[in-house]
């Protein structure tokens, strides 16, 4: 039974950055805006996170750090795709492309240092509880706020007036401005909620899951987090779904090794991104109907007065 | 007062040109106030970026050797992206065309194999290149999957293959434990062009392959095709154009020059198989690709540029102690500002007075 504890314990450690990441970039999509620089933003936030909770000493520094690192990119991409029309999706990449010489600039000075991670929440009698107790009352502040963060998300999406406005830019662009409503301001802060979010993943990973900083150490999850939106068909019900079962591939291989199976551990590493293949094409193929995606995502919208 | 994008009658063709030049500039003048926070002085680091390495024949070597790979996958990247369609995996690509080379030379290391074993070994990577890149293509055209996902999965995928296959199989039994083959035999290893320098064949690929990419595009039907499936998808369907076709076959072309110009990096100045064989090809070809405007002979220039930025900045970390990383920092703004600028062709800017429109409101 402690295995299993163990296991579910680690998946939800190895879930709770892509689910961060993957419910910003949902709330971004859902607003028209295809923001490919996840991957981008999160490695940066990885580096400012570590930076600010190396320099203050707070790991809640660290994470605000790491927000701030991610709104800052998320604004660049604002600039470009909304506010001068270039097409989303090389910027995006060019934001990822910016990210990783910026993070590595900026983490260059702390690779080899350490901090104390994120504690682990610990309340006399309830965190006790056999089988429950650690994985419902242990997990560190990061594992909870991701989870506060989908279900907002999910309320301000369907229960909200601006939550609907939202999903009307995402859907028609033209219309939404036609009704009178800002579109493009919209898109902004939407695509700002995504960087915050983006940054906040990174920052997680040198913060709470290993207590040191390397460079690249993001490995491609804000590029899981894209597909996981993919996965979820825009909904945040389904991307807590998707988000645990990635993390649970991704655990997967770390406990093949253990358990003595016999195979390679690159072949095991490659299971993330593997998995992630076959669910974008089964995915893909089963929605050949209709697709579920936003109608507006990635097109340029230049309101004419 | 608000600044506000007016669409332009027709693209500016006059700012078509000069763009990248604009381009440039602003990213030399942000890469100035960079180097100006990091403590050092701009002058001598831009000197050291830009001019030292174009005054001795060592560097201007240099440059060549790397501008060939990046030129060469960045064309294959442009036919893509003229066709609309998104290969970004093109790093998976080299890596993939790399190993599948490298097999032949590992197979025949030490036996008298003889001159077949090169041009061999660069059929192989081409092949090899072009059917990683047929998955992601495949699975867009059949199963309608983002191209742009699965073909960065798939770069993750092949550096994992790379490196278990460099520490388990095709390690070097006499390599003190280090994850690499053997150096290759004379016969698997790009012959050089000048004795004792480091200008090999693969320049000459990477002109022959402009040439051919400007041929493509400029003087066959194939080469209209791609630009009208890309720039007017629904003239293109009344046209019989089919994109699907296209997505296929660009991404095929793509893969293969991507994958050939792994094997040619490897059995030339790496001259064995180890991981962190590339320094980011792929990824910094696709900024060769816009740069050069998806225009083969502007891909080569492009291509250069970005060749000189790398060996400059290993110069600038030399003699200024100026981290590697801001190269990619410089490449990644260099992007922005390309994009940003090409938004003038199509758009000029416009300062809009609120109060002033809303005494226009009834125009």
């Amino acid at each position: 039974m402690e295995l299993v504890e163990a296991i579910v314990l680690s998946v939800l450690a190895a879930s709770t950055p892509l689910l961060i990441a993957a419910t910003g970039e949902l709330v971004t999509e859902r607003s028209g805006v295809l923001n490919l620089g996840v991957e981008g933003m999160m490695i940066v936030g990885a580096a400012c996170g570590f930076a600010g909770a190396w320099l203050t000493g707070s790991i809640f520094m660290g994470a605000l750090f790491g927000i701030l690192a991610g709104t800052m990119m998320s604004l660049i991409f604002a600039l470009m795709a909304l506010g001068l029309a270039v097409n989303q999706v090389a910027t995006g990449l060019a934001l990822t492309i910016l990210g990783v010489g910026l993070s590595g600039l900026v983490g260059a000075g702390f690779v080899g240092e350490r901090i104390t991670p994120a504690v682990h929440l610990s309340i006399p009698g309830l965190t006790d509880i056999p089988l429950v107790g650690r994985v419902l009352f242990g997990e560190n502040a990061f594992v909870y706020v991701s989870i506060a963060l989908v279900v907002a998300v999910w309320w301000f999406l369907y229960r909200t007036r601006a939550g609907l406005i939202l999903r009307a830019c995402g859907d028609n662009h033209v219309s939404a401005h036609a009704l009178g409503y800002p579109v493009l301001r919209i898109r902004t802060f939407a695509v700002m909620f995504g960087g915050a979010c983006a940054g906040l993943a990174g920052a997680y990973l040198p913060l709470a899951y290993t207590p040191f900083f390397i460079p690249g150490m993001t490995a491609g999850r804000g590029w899981i987090a894209l597909a996981l939106v993919v996965f979820s068909s825009w909904r945040p019900g389904r991307l807590v779904v998707g988000a645990y079962l990635f993390g649970a591939v991704t655990i997967l291989q770390l406990h093949a090794q253990g358990w003595g199976v016999g195979i390679p551990s690159q072949f095991m590493s490659a299971l993330p991104y593997l998995a992630t293949i076959v669910v974008l094409v089964l995915l893909s193929r089963a929605r050949s109907g209709g697709s579920t995606a936003p109608a507006a995502l990635g097109t340029v919208f230049v309101p004419d007065r | 007062m608000q600044l506000v994008l007016e669409k332009r009658a027709e693209r500016s063709g006059t700012i078509a040109l000069v763009s990248p030049l604009i381009a440039v500039g602003l990213t030399i003048a942000t890469m100035v106030i960079l180097f100006a926070i990091l403590g050092k002085n701009p002058l001598l680091a831009l000197h050291a970026y830009f001019i030292a390495p174009l005054t001795d024949g060592y560097s201007l070597q240099e440059i060549a050797v790397k501008a060939a790979p990046l030129v060469m996958i960045a064309i294959g990247l442009s036919l893509c992206y003229l066709a609309n369609a998104w290969n970004i995996g093109a790093e998976g690509q080299f890596l993939i065309g790399a190993v599948a080379g490298s097999w032949i030379a590992v197979r025949t290391q030490g036996t008298d194999a003889g001159a077949w074993v090169l041009p061999a070994m660069f059929v192989l990577a081409a092949a090899a290149g072009a059917l990683y890149a047929l998955i992601p293509a495949i699975c867009k055209v059949k199963f309608g999957a983002s191209e742009i996902l699965t073909s960065l999965m798939l770069v993750y995928v092949a550096d994992l293959l790379l490196d278990y296959l460099v520490r388990g199989p095709w390690r070097d039994p006499h390599g003190f434990n280090f994850p690499t083959t053997a150096e290759f035999d004379p016969v698997a290893t790009v012959p050089l062009l000048i004795e004792g320098g480091r200008l090999h064949l693969g320049a000459i690929i990477a002109l022959l392959v402009v040439a051919a990419a400007a041929i493509l595009l400029g003087r066959t039907i194939k080469g209209f095709e791609i630009r009208v499936v890309g720039a007017a998808p629904r003239a293109a369907r009344f046209g019989g154009f089919k994109a699907d076709h296209l997505v296929i076959l660009t991404f095929a072309v793509s893969g293969a020059l991507a994958g050939l110009a792994g094997i040619i990096e490897v059995a030339g100045p790496v001259g064995h198989l180890q991981p962190g064989i590339s320094p980011g090809y792929g990824f910094t070809a696709i900024i060769v690709a816009f740069l050069g405007r998806l225009n083969p002979l502007g891909i080569l220039v492009a291509g250069l540029f970005l060749a000189l930025t790398f060996i400059g900045g290993e110069q600038a970390q030399i003699a200024m102690k100026i981290p590697l990383d801001v190269t990619k920092v410089f490449q990644g703004v260099l992007l922005f500002y390309v994009l940003a600028c090409d938004s003038l062709i199509l758009y000029r800017f416009r300062l809009v007075f609120p109060n002033r429109q809303v005494a226009r409101g009834t125009r």
